[in-house]
Formats: structure tokens, C-alpha cells, sequence
């Protein structure tokens, strides 16, 4: 049978093509490889399914051998985050014209331009800042990014990170900022905020997070701010965008940089799959010089009334100056920027602030919740979407609830739980987990 | 009773030889510009709960001036761009060369959408399937590759060679050997080999093609040392010529005491047919995207597979999926890199790539290098007897060729870019990156297994017809696209401070205030 | 099109001529008699007009501003062109011999110089004649327009030359364009400039009939640089850009060890060397620079460095070289590949010899390394087509030594390891 996929496996058009070519077999195009280097046996691979209906059986038989979080009560978060997908984004980002297309030009790719170049356009309007980034692969690579523009921007090599941030992602930090940027860890103060001790004239920036990674919504960023202009270095801020509705962006109190993940913007859990990185700035030439990433703009056509589009300062790459520790662009997110864009525009102003609002009050509704039975982290400080609570043991605790049907948090470390409240989660889904976590610890209490 | 006058009659004529192709056109607004205030996309849940003042400090002062639009409004505007969009699915897709497009199987997509609900740091025991699918993917990866582990974890090709670059810093920091600076790579090798060496702090030596178009064997000879910490190098290079000397040059790195590193982006013509392994290389990657059929998705998500010998397996990327015989489970290399990206890896495009090397098999994947070749020397007769175009060091290609229309450009005075543009009119394109753009006027055809011979007739028509035109009407060509969403486009303000537009609110600010 | 641009135009019309013919070349009146007893039709004035029709046809109603007769008028003519005859060029109907002299181009450029951009067609000689030109104007404190050529000569080796006659029109288009929207185009350093330095090269012709290739460096006109727009707004995926003469400048100096002498050879790579110095190091001549103090890392505003000496003799090179540590920084003159013995022959044998030394090790390049660097762009080497760069040291011997593979300098942390062989061997084997 001819495979379904491979038109020009059936035997007479290869024939055809053969002789068109003047070719005995498809051996001659492989005269280049030696001998010694062809494998002559067939790859040792699992027996085909051809067959759709086989193909689906088998893979609904792995993927069967799962309970997603849309099964159990989910409480994670920690990078990855449970809110609502409009069905809208999805019924978007599966459109085949823009599922399947690449990087095509201008003219038959416009909607890919105008799609992306409306994204970052309302990126920019949540963050107050001109210049956005097309999307990097993760929050993760865009804060590298970030970092080592300012090191290139200020001409120095090291940089001041606040510790409230995700273990994963510091491991990324050292790695990618290794040979060119050294990072100097920031203390966690009581309050669960960065606390700058010393700095100097040899910074290129401070990076914090807001909300970091117990949640916390750092409070002190215009200080910091004035701090790191105060020695001529940036500031820059690792923030949520779904926050931006009731939080003021970065840019609001004097940060240089933005930078974050837009999972939350619209795409699923998927098992890690939905990250994309954002990277903004001000409209400040220099600055803009130093982003290695694409940035789309508008351009005039023959016609008037027809917006184009392109790539805003193409050749900023090549600036002698700026070789030091130059970036790669590659393929990396664009779907998921298209998609956040769609996210926006349903939510518009009003829908961003009350989304804030809501996961405001009920992250402080879970948080006295269960303040009764676990001691919750940084009580006094403002929370958005996730608390830690320090418990007995955090892999007994979640155990316990896991075989209650929750998944009750990220643990941090062996008596540090990260609890994540959505608006997904309703009031009764809280008082749920309260319940199952206070007997719990009444049991373990009694043992 | 119908009395018009008959205007047209049966049997409908014959389709021209060219198809008479026209873009969406919907003359679409900016997003902002549909905006009307008041209106909603989609409604919020209310808190429930007592509402949390903020302290002023964090308190944003004024709401973001998003566009407010009904929820039809929304999907109208965006399934009107998307309809002024050329996905792979309706297109003849074999200018993107060194990119693979590919089919995407549709059934795959629903594959992807299955694990939409599954949190990345959910318990092992909750996602015992999807570890699988992670566990055997590695396992057919290896075999394919010859290599002994493979890291999925990387979101892209060239977030992959980074990794291999990280892994290979690491390697030789791990044996004392930090001296080792500088990575050899060639001048058609894929460009973000020597990108990602300098982000990871190497000196780049690049190879030049000799006469051949092969890098210089000799100048690799002068280039090893005892500062080399590896070779970078793709096979075939983005010319679509098969290195036949690759092990040599594998063997000259090894003995100078550098790994050897192999970019298998342009795999799709040598599956079954060559593994890296068997060539002595020491890592190398996979983009799943292009070669096991992932959508490209506008450039991204994608996914990257590092496969590394037993050597270098301490240092791969962490976590890995273990599997006891029993239950999958996740542990991180000893001498770990780190990580390169949050969590496991792009996991829709992980199980997408799974469900398609089942539906083939090693037969099937053989057919699969075969065929792309098959198509690639096809297209390639056709191409060459195009007038004016040319390829240069011969005809020996496997899976794809870079082209010129060096000639056709002198004589016209047409770009290479503007040809594309103009085929775009015909419901076809190229795209323009060909670093490092040593070929003069070039395109780089790559038509993988997914085409049939009557797309490759049709698309090579229609760059004859294109030829021709430059030729007849070389301004006709330079005016092009006329059939597309929007007329020729003047790029000047993008490269000006003053006028430029990277976001709308940068755009009101210059030129409507 | 914007009012009051205006576009020189001066036709060669001799140039290409001795190439039909076989006589490598059109300089000199007698090749250019010979030439045309042999048979030879001139073909500059067509390929000025396809030029001419290419720039008409991006930016109609242009005005050009040209020279009589075969200087320009009659290309002017058959592409349709509005045009302005300039007065101060003798309508030299060329001699009853038909053939125009260098003296004919200079003064129609000199009469030309308040065009906003100037095309000229010719070869390698022409545009040596254009420079000489350039250089009265700047003597004279006058405007100096820029140039661009468009290719018609036997030799065509200098960078001021358009890749063909419709490419010439389209960047001619492009360029003035530019200078009448909105975008900076102005050359300010900005680095957005839209105008780029280009070497002005020649072979010797007597030698070059005689076998002997001897590219010579002149000098270097201001060009409009092509666009982005032009050379590709590429739509890709990935890649840096190509290494830039800045960035090979910034290796360099990011290579040079104080107190080291390094010889600056001629050009317009090893002028910005000096630059990224902070020097003024000239374009023709051999300087001799320092760099002054360690730092490890360059600053933005150039290093410091030091001038040891300017536009140096053999004597004075072969005085400051001797006893001490010394590197040699030299780039390819021309499109033949020459490294040395071109434009350089300052840096002599005895010169080459005191920097070398007797450095032990056979093998190739070895005794090179770090003593010698060559600087090229990628796209320099690439237009080599596998062909290896050539020493001619004026000591075969020396330059058989030096045969072998070197290390290229082609960006920032990039470099290449390409062939170089003895000149003689290589042109005459």
C-alpha cells in the first residue's frame, strides 16, 4: 500500500520520476555516502500502525494512562498555571492556516504579521512600553535574554537576581548567562520580598520577580528602580502579564526591562507546552539595538488605507559593538503569541481588571482558609495567585490529598508547599481543599 | 422560466496552465481600530470573596487601553487573518528550504490536544502515559540516531544546539580541559551552530567550501588543536551536498581531542539510510518540527532532541524519563547541564512526533528519505532547465538544493526576493533566508516526501513563468505581489527611529498624534 | 520622485574594449586604437542605458545631468532619460581616433559635482579616474558626491562597482530615494548610514599582459551602500548577521597584546583597525600602532592606542620591526586574493623575516600564526571561489614558507582557516 502520507511512494510515478531524472534507482542520490557508513539493516523500530484507527487506539491507549487536572482538584502552579482557555484561542491557534505556515514573506504571510504585530501591540499596552518582543521560547529564555541585553547595554558583566525566583529557572540563568554575565544572589527578606543589601557601579541591573515564586507581589520596585539608575545600571522586572490588569506594570515604576512567560495568556497546561517568553522596553534606540529577537512594525504599501508589515530595525545584529555575547533567533513561539494576542482582545481592560480582582480575593480567601491548619508564608504580604505554607512534610501532605482526589501544591523544599488559586478554582473547590488539608492534619497530629 | 441571454456553455473549459490564484483581501483594520468601548470578548468570574485592596505602590493607576470587541467580532477578525495566511496545509510548500515543511498529520493534532489538562509537576504516578510516550520517543530517537541517550527537553533546533554546546563545555570543564575555546564549524552549516558557540563563549573558526562546495578537509587539518573543543557540522550542509569525507572529519577532531557535534536538521533524506553514530559523532539533534512532522505553527512552538553517546549522557539536559521495567520516572543526569527550558519539553510536539514515526515505521521512514530525495533531484531537473537559473558545484544533492538566479539577475535586474514575491501571485512562495548568502540571487527548493509529482510540475511552472516575466517585463515582476492581501510594501520607516512602529501604541504616539 | 534630485552620468566610452579584443584592458590610447582596429564595438554606452532604464523605471522623470556625445548624452538618449548637458567638458567629439582620455572623465566629474549621486560606467581605470577627480573636489574644499560604478570595463575589481548595469539602476533608485523620504540616510556614523566606503583597486596593465597580476589599492570612494530592502529584509528563522569590517576591527584589537608592535597594512579594513583604536591610520600607506594599556575589555569608545609611526617607508618599517615583538596585520587587496606584495611592498622580505623569525615547526601556517594576521569578510573570500590568497613577497622562497593554511579574521570571535600559496607558483604553475 502507498503510505498516506507519501504521494510519490506509488511505484509507477517513482518509476516515472526515475527516468525523468535519468536515474536507475534512488541509490544513485546517495552515491556520496560511503559504504562504511550506511546502515544495511533496517532501523530496529516498533512495527508501523498505518491504519488511523490502530494509530488512535494505540496512542488513547498511553494518553488513557493519565489523570489530567481537569480530573483531580489541581492546586499547581509554579511556573505553569491552570487558568481558563477561551475556547476562541484555541479555535485560532488551530486554524491550519496559521497551525501549519512558517516563515513566508510579508505579502502572503500578512496575517501572521498583523496577528503578531496586534500581540505585541497589546503586550505593550499592558506594559506601558513601546517595543515588544515576538514571542521567545519561555519565560525563562526571555529573562536570560533580558539580563544579558543589560549586560551588553551597560557595558558590564554582572547582575544582581533576586532569589525569590524558581529554582529551575536560576539553573537556566547560570547556564545561559555563564561565560559573559556572573549572577550575585539577592536575599528573600521576612517579609517574602527581595531585600538589596549592597550595590554598585559594577551591577548591569537588578532582576526581580513580581509576583515571585512564593507569590508575592514585590512592593519596593520604584526603590529598586532609583537604586540601579542610581549606579547606571537597569532594572528589570519578571512579571506575570495576567497580573497586569490590577498590578501596575514595570514600566510604571521606572523599570527598564519587562520580561515573563504568556502561558497564562491562553494556553493550556499541556505538560509544560504552553510556554512563550515576552521581552519589552521603552522606544530608547539603544535599547531597542540590543534585542536579539524579531520585532514587527508597520509599513505604508502602494496603496493607500493597506497597512504592511516587516521587521523593525533588521540590521541592528550586526553592529560591531554589540558582537559580544550576540544572540541566535530562531523558531521558538509564535503560535502561542498569536494566541495571547486573541486572549487580550477578549478580555479587553475591564475583563484583565476584574480577572486580577478575582484571583486577588480568592488567593487571600485560600490563604485564611488555611491559615486554621498549616502556617501559611508571608501572611501580611499582598499575594497574587499563590502562598506557601510550611507544613510537617510536604510529600506526606500531598500524598494524603492526592489520594483524596488533590493535587494540593508545588513543594518547594521538604516542608515548603506552593499553593496556585485561579479563577478556575471556585470558592468551594477552596473550602475543599481547607477541609481535606485540616484533616489531614489532625490525623497526623494524633499519630 | 429563465430568459437571460446564455452567456457561457458546457462542458466548462479546461483549468489554464497557471492557476488563477488571489489572496484573502479582507482589507482588515488594526485591532485597536475595531474597538468600540463597553464591550466584552468574554465574561470573568466574580470573586466570591471579599475583594483585596491594593497598596498604591502596586496599584495600577489606569486601565490598559486594550480594544474592547464583542466575542464574534474577535473571531471574525482573526479567522480573516488567518485566512490571509499561507499555512503549509493549502500551499505547494517546498520554498522554505532547509526548513522541511512537511505534512502534519491531522489525527496527530488531536494526540497534542489530549494532554491540554496534565500539569507539568503533576506526581509521576498521575502521568504514567505520557512518560511513556516521552521514554519511547527517546528509544526510537536513538535508534534512528545510533546514539546512546536523547534529551527532549529543548523547545527548538537551535535551542538544542545550544544545549549540545552547553553539554560540550561542560564535558571538557568536567576533564580539567577549559582551554578548549574554540568550535569548528563550516560555512554551510546551519548558522546558528556558530551563534550558539559564541553565546556559550567559543571562538567560531568557520570552514570554507572549496571548489567542490565541500568544506576544505585541509583547512580542518590547520584548524584542530589543542584549543579545539569541537566540530559543529551539518551533513548534509544546507547546500543539500553529502559530506562523503564526514568521517574523516570526525577522526581528525577526536585525535586533536575535540567532540565531534551533528546537526541533523536536514535528516529528512538519510533516515534508515546513515545514523550519526555510525559516522563516530559524538552528539547531535533532531528538530522534531521539521523531520518527524511537528506543524511549524507560524515558527513555534517547535522541539529539539539532543542525542549523545554513553559519554556524554551525565551531562544531558534534566530531568530524563528512567524507566525501571516497571514505571516511568523522572531523574536527572548526574552532571546535568541544567535546564534549558521549563519542565520536560514541548510536550504536544513530543507526542505529535511519537504518533508519526508509529504510523511509519522503519520501512515507512526509509520511504520517507527516499522519497524526499526522489522529489528533490526530480524538482531539481526541472529547476535547472529553467533559463537563468542555476545551481552552483554540480547536481550531486540529496534532500534539498540552494539555487541561483545569479544570471537571470544580471540580465534583468530582478532579485532573487522579488521572483519569490511575485510567485506568491500564483499561490506559491519562497522565502529569502539564505545565510550566509555566499550564492548570489539565491532560493533553496526542499521538497519533502509530502509533495507529488504534479505539485513539483506545478511549482516549477511557476517559477518558468516568473523567469519569463522577468525577462518580458522585469517592472511587472518588480511591482509584484498584485494577486496578494496587500500591495508592494516600502520598508523605509521600519529602519528609522523616528518613524518607526513596533507596537501600535508606538505608532499612535509617531504618526497619528 | 522628489523635486531637485539629480543623477550624474558619465560613460567611458572607450572601456571594455581591450577585454573584446583580448588586451586585458583599455587603459592608453594606444590599446584603445588597437582595440578598435581589431574590430572592437564599444558597449559602455549600452550598458550605461540599461542602467539608466533600470533607475527610470523605480523612480520615472529622473533628471540626469551628463556629458556630451559618448560621455553620456547618446546613453542618456536611448534609455529616454530627461537630461542636462554640463558645459565645462570641450564637447569632445572624441578624435578622429575615437578615443576619449582619462582627462575626459575627470572633467566631466569635476563639472559634475553638484549631482546628488554620480554613475559612472568603466572599469577599474575609470573609477581610478572618477577618485582622482574626487580628490581635486575635496582639494578644492568642494561637495563631494557620491559614486557608484556601473560595471563595464575588461577589469572590474574595485567595490565601487554595482554587481551589473540594471543592479546599478536599482540601487542608484534605491539611494536617492532614500535621501528624499524620511529615513536617515545620511552618513553620520550612525551606523545606519547609507553610504559605504569602497576600495578603488587596479591591476597594473603592462604587467598584467605581461602575466603578471599586480593588483595596486588607490584609494576609496563613498558608495551608496546597498539597503537592507535590497540585499534581502530576510524573513528567516535564524542566523547573525555576516562579520563586519568593525567587527574584524574589534577582534584585532581585542588580539593585540601592549606594547606589541602591529604593522597596519593598506586598506580600508586595516584603516578601521586604527579606528577602533582611536587612531587615524591611513588608507594607502603602512602605519605602524601600539595598543597602550591592558584592558581586558575594549571599551565603547575604542581602545587606547598609540601611533608609532604613519605611512612608513621599507627603511623606517624595516627600523621599527627589528629586536622587538612585532605582528603583522594585513588584509587581500583586490579580487586576485593578494595578502602580500601588492600596494604593501613596504612590508618587504627583510621586514617579513625580523616578524616571522626563525619560528620552529613545519607545520603549515604554524610559522605564521599569531605573527601575522589576515583580515577578510566572508563575502571577500566567498568571491575567491575556492582559489587560495597569494604571497609575492618579491622572495620565492619566503613565500613558499608562508605557504600553507592561515587563519582568516572575518568577524568578532569568527575567523576562517584558508589556503595561501606562493604567488608564482600559483600563477605560473
Amino acid at each position: 500500500m502507498t503510505h498516506p502520507y507519501i504521494p510519490n511512494a506509488e511505484p509507477g510515478v517513482r518509476a516515472e520520476m526515475l527516468t525523468a531524472i535519468g536515474a536507475e534507482s534512488v541509490e544513485e542520490f546517495y552515491a556520496d555516502i560511503p559504504a562504511d557508513l550506511r546502515l544495511n539493516r533496517p532501523l530496529d523500530l516498533p512495527a508501523p500502525l498505518t491504519a488511523e484507527p490502530d494509530l488512535v487506539r494505540h496512542m488513547n491507549g498511553l494518553l488513557g494512562r493519565t489523570t489530567g487536572t481537569d480530573e483531580a482538584l489541581s492546586f499547581l502552579g509554579h511556573g505553569c498555571y491552570p487558568h481558563h482557555v477561551p475556547a476562541v484561542c484555541d479555535e485560532v491557534n488551530s486554524r491550519s492556516e496559521f497551525l501549519t505556515a512558517y516563515a513566508g514573506e510579508p505579502y502572503e504571510d500578512h496575517g501572521r504579521f498583523q496577528a503578531l504585530f496586534e500581540y505585541v501591540s497589546m503586550m505593550g499596552e499592558l506594559l506601558e512600553m513601546d517595543v515588544v518582543n515576538v514571542p521567545t521560547y519561555d519565560g525563562f529564555q526571555a529573562a536570560g535574554t533580558a539580563l544579558r541585553m543589560a549586560g551588553r547595554y551597560t557595558g558590564r558583566s554582572k547582575v544582581l537576581v533576586s532569589e525569590a525566583v524558581a529554582a529551575d529557572k536560576l539553573s537556566k540563568l547560570r547556564d545561559f548567562l555563564a561565560p559573559d554575565v556572573e549572577i550575585v544572589p539577592a536575599p528573600v527578606g521576612e517579609d517574602g520580598q527581595t531585600a538589596v543589601t549592597a550595590f554598585d557601579d559594577s551591577y548591569a541591573a537588578i532582576y526581580l520577580e513580581t509576583p515571585n515564586v512564593y507569590g508575592v507581589v514585590e512592593t519596593r520596585g520604584r526603590e529598586l528602580a532609583d537604586l540601579a539608575h542610581a549606579h547606571g545600571a537597569l532594572l528589570v522586572v519578571g512579571a506575570d502579564p495576567i497580573s497586569l490588569g490590577v498590578l501596575a506594570p514595570p514600566a510604571a515604576y521606572g523599570a527598564d526591562i519587562a520580561c515573563g512567560d504568556i502561558q497564562s495568556l491562553g494556553m493550556h497546561q499541556s505538560f509544560g507546552g504552553g510556554h512563550a517568553g515576552y521581552i519589552a522596553t521603552h522606544d530608547h534606540e539603544p535599547l531597542v539595538a540590543e534585542f536579539p529577537s524579531r520585532l514587527f512594525g508597520i509599513a505604508p504599501t502602494k496603496v493607500p488605507g493597506e497597512y504592511g508589515f516587516g521587521d523593525v530595525f533588521y540590521d541592528r545584529t550586526s553592529f560591531a559593538h554589540r558582537e559580544e555575547g550576540k544572540e541566535w533567533v530562531g523558531t521558538a513561539a509564535a503560535l502561542w503569541g498569536i494566541t495571547a494576542g486573541v486572549y487580550l482582545a477578549l478580555m479587553g481592560p475591564h475583563g484583565m481588571r476584574e480577572l486580577g480582582e478575582t484571583i486577588l480575593a480568592r488567593t487571600r480567601y485560600a490563604m485564611d482558609a488555611l491559615a486554621g491548619s498549616v502556617t501559611v508564608l508571608h501572611p501580611d504580604a499582598v499575594h497574587f495567585r499563590e502562598f506557601a505554607v510550611e507544613v510537617p512534610s510536604s510529600a506526606a501532605l500531598l500524598d494524603r490529598l492526592r489520594e483524596r482526589g488533590i493535587y494540593g501544591g508545588v513543594p518547594l523544599d521538604d516542608r515548603t508547599v506552593l499553593v496556585c488559586v485561579t479563577e478556575r478554582h471556585s470558592i468551594a473547590d477552596i473550602d475543599r481543599l481547607a477541609a481535606e488539608i485540616a484533616e489531614i492534619a489532625a490525623i497526623q497530629e494524633t499519630l | 422560466m429563465n430568459t437571460a441571454e446564455p452567456f457561457a456553455e458546457l462542458p466548462v473549459a479546461p483549468k489554464p496552465p497557471l492557476r488563477r490564484f488571489h489572496q484573502a483581501r479582507w482589507d482588515e483594520p488594526i485591532i485597536f481600530e475595531l474597538s468600540r468601548p463597553g464591550r466584552r470578548g468574554i465574561a470573568v468570574p466574580e470573586p466570591g470573596a471579599p475583594r483585596v485592596e491594593l497598596p498604591e505602590s502596586v496599584r495600577r493607576a489606569e486601565p490598559p487601553k486594550l480594544p474592547e470587541l464583542a466575542q464574534p467580532h474577535v473571531v471574525r477578525h482573526y479567522l480573516r487573518l488567518s485566512q490571509e495566511n499561507l499555512g503549509n496545509d493549502l500551499n505547494i510548500d517546498v520554498g522554505q528550504g532547509t526548513c522541511t515543511m512537511k505534512y502534519s498529520p491531522k489525527v496527530n493534532d488531536r494526540f497534542a490536544a489530549a494532554v491540554a489538562e496534565l500539569h507539568p509537576l503533576q506526581h509521576e504516578d498521575t502521568v504514567q502515559g505520557v512518560l511513556e510516550i516521552y521514554w519511547r520517543l527517546e528509544r526510537m530517537l536513538a535508534e534512528i540516531s545510533g546514539m546512546s541517550r536523547v534529551s527532549l527537553q529543548p523547545g527548538s533546533g537551535s535551542a538544542a544546539i545550544y544545549a549540545n554546546v552547553a553539554m560540550i563545555r561542560a564535558y571538557h570543564a568536567a576533564r580539567g580541559e577549559t582551554h578548549r575555546d574554540q568550535v569548528i564549524t563550516t560555512m554551510f552549516s546551519h548558522p546558528s551552530n556558530a551563534a550558539c558557540a559564541k553565546v556559550a563563549g567559543f571562538e567560531v573558526i568557520t570552514l570554507m567550501p572549496d571548489a567542490d562546495g565541500l568544506p576544505d578537509i585541509e583547512a580542518l587539518r590547520a584548524a584542530v588543536g589543542p584549543r579545539t573543543a569541537a566540530l559543529m557540522i551539518t551533513n548534509p550542509e544546507d547546500t543539500g551536498i553529502f559530506n562523503p569525507r564526514i568521517r574523516e572529519f570526525v577522526d581528525l577532531v577526536h585525535e586533536a581531542g575535540g567532540l565531534a557535534c551533528y546537526d541533523q536538521a536536514n535528516a529528512n533524506g538519510i533516515l534508515g539510510i546513515t545514523r550519526a553514530r555510525d559516522a563516530g559523532f559524538d552528539l547531535c539533534h533532531f528538530n522534531l518540527h521539521k523531520t518527524f512532522s511537528t506543524p511549524h505553527s507560524c515558527g513555534g512552538p517547535a522541539a529539539g532532541a539532543c542525542g549523545v553517546s554513553a559519554d556524554l549522557a551525565p551531562f544531558l539536559p534534566g530531568p530524563v524519563v528512567a524507566f525501571d521495567g516497571s514505571a516511568y520516572t523522572l531523574e536527572t543526569p548526574e552532571r546535568s547541564i541544567g535546564k534549558v527550558r521549563p519542565f520536560l519539553g514541548v510536550t504536544q510536539n513530543i507526542v505529535r512526533a511519537y504518533a508519526w514515526i508509529m504510523s511509519l515505521g522503519a520501512e515507512g521512514l526509509r520511504q520517507v528519505a527516499e522519497t524526499a530525495a526522489l522529489n528533490n533531484n526530480y524538482l531539481m531537473r526541472k529547476i535547472l532547465a529553467i533559463p537563468g537559473a542555476s545551481a552552483p558545484w554540480g547536481t550531486r544533492r540529496i534532500e534539498q538544493a540552494r539555487y541561483s538566479w545569479q544570471e537571470l539577475s544580471e540580465e534583468t535586474g530582478v532579485h532573487s526576493e522579488e521572483i519569490g514575491v511575485r510567485a506568491s501571485d500564483f499561490g506559491v512562495h519562497y522565502w529569502t533566508s539564505h545565510h550566509p548568502y555566499l550564492v548570489p540571487e539565491p532560493f533553496t527548493l526542499e521538497p519533502t516526501e509530502s509533495y507529488s509529482k504534479e505539485d513539483l510540475d506545478e511549482y516549477a511552472a511557476i517559477l518558468a513563468h516568473v523567469a519569463d516575466e522577468a525577462r518580458r517585463d522585469p517592472e511587472m515582476v518588480k511591482g509584484a505581489p498584485y494577486n496578494q492581501t496587500v500591495h508592494k510594501i516600502d520598508p523605509s520607516p521600519l529602519d528609522d527611529p523616528k518613524a518607526w512602529a513596533p507596537t501600535w501604541r508606538a505608532y499612535v504616539r509617531k504618526h497619528l498624534s | 520622485m522628489s523635486a531637485g534630485v539629480s543623477v550624474g552620468l558619465v560613460v567611458n566610452p572607450v572601456a571594455g574594449l581591450g577585454g573584446a579584443a583580448g588586451l586585458k584592458g583599455s587603459d592608453g590610447a594606444e590599446v584603445q586604437r588597437a582595440a578598435l582596429a581589431r574590430g572592437a564595438t564599444p558597449r559602455a554606452g549600452e550598458r550605461a542605458a540599461r542602467a539608466v532604464r533600470a533607475l527610470l523605471s523605480r523612480r520615472p522623470g529622473t533628471r540626469l545631468v551628463t556629458a556630451p556625445g559618448p560621455m553620456g548624452e547618446h546613453s542618456a538618449r536611448a534609455a529616454g532619460a530627461p537630461h542636462t548637458l554640463v558645459r565645462s567638458v570641450p564637447p569632445s567629439e572624441p578624435g578622429a581616433s575615437g578615443v576619449t582620455t582619462a582627462g575626459d572623465t575627470r572633467r566631466a566629474v569635476l563639472a559634475m559635482a553638484g549631482v546628488d549621486l554620480l554613475l559612472f560606467a568603466g572599469g577599474d581605470g575609470t573609477a581610478r579616474d572618477v577618485l582622482d577627480a574626487v580628490r581635486e573636489l575635496r582639494e578644492r574644499g568642494e561637495r563631494v558626491p557620491p559614486v557608484l560604478g556601473i560595471p563595464a570595463g575588461v577589469k572590474v575589481y574595485s567595490g565601487c562597482f554595482a554587481l551589473s548595469p540594471a543592479a546599478a539602476g536599482t540601487l542608484a533608485a534605491a539611494y536617492i530615494s532614500g535621501t528624499s523620504g524620511v529615513s536617515g540616510t545620511s552618513g553620520d556614523g550612525s551606523g545606519r548610514a547609507a553610504l559605504a566606503e569602497a576600495e578603488v583597486v587596479d591591476l597594473d596593465e603592462d604587467r598584467y599582459r605581461q602575466g603578471l597580476v599586480s593588483p595596486v589599492l588607490y584609494g576609496a570612494l563613498r558608495v551608496p551602500a546597498a539597503p537592507a530592502a535590497l540585499s534581502g529584509r530576510k524573513a528567516g528563522s535564524s542566523g547573525t548577521a555576516p562579520g563586519t569590517v568593525e567587527g574584524i576591527a574589534r577582534e584585532v584589537v581585542s588580539r593585540m597584546r601592549p606594547g606589541v608592535r602591529h604593522v597596519l597594512g593598506p586598506g580600508a579594513t586595516t584603516r578601521a583597525v586604527g579606528r577602533e583604536l582611536g587612531l587615524a591610520t591611513t588608507l594607502l600607506g603602512v602605519d605602524v600602532v601600539e595598543r597602550v594599556e591592558r584592558v581586558e575589555r575594549v571599551e565603547r569608545d575604542g581602545a587606547g592606542g598609540r601611533l608609532v609611526a604613519a605611512d612608513v617607508s621599507e627603511a623606517e618599517l624595516s627600523g621599527l620591526v627589528e629586536g622587538g615583538e612585532a605582528v603583522l596585520v594585513l588584509s587581500v587587496i583586490g579580487g586576485q586574493g593578494f595578502v602580500l606584495g601588492r600596494g604593501n611592498q613596504q612590508v618587504s622580505p627583510r621586514v617579513l623575516r625580523a616578524v616571522l623569525g626563525d619560528a620552529p615547526g613545519d607545520a603549515p601556517g604554524a610559522r605564521a600564526a599569531g605573527r601575522l594576521l589576515v583580515l577578510a569578510t566572508q563575502q571577500k573570500l566567498a568571491a575567491l571561489g575556492g582559489r587560495p590568497l597569494l604571497a609575492d613577497s618579491g622572495d620565492e622562497d619566503l613565500d613558499r614558507m608562508l605557504a600553507g593554511h592561515v587563519q582568516v579574521i572575518t568577524g568578532y570571535h569568527e575567523s576562517t582557516i584558508y589556503r595561501i600559496s606562493a604567488a608564482s607558483e600559483e600563477l605560473n604553475g
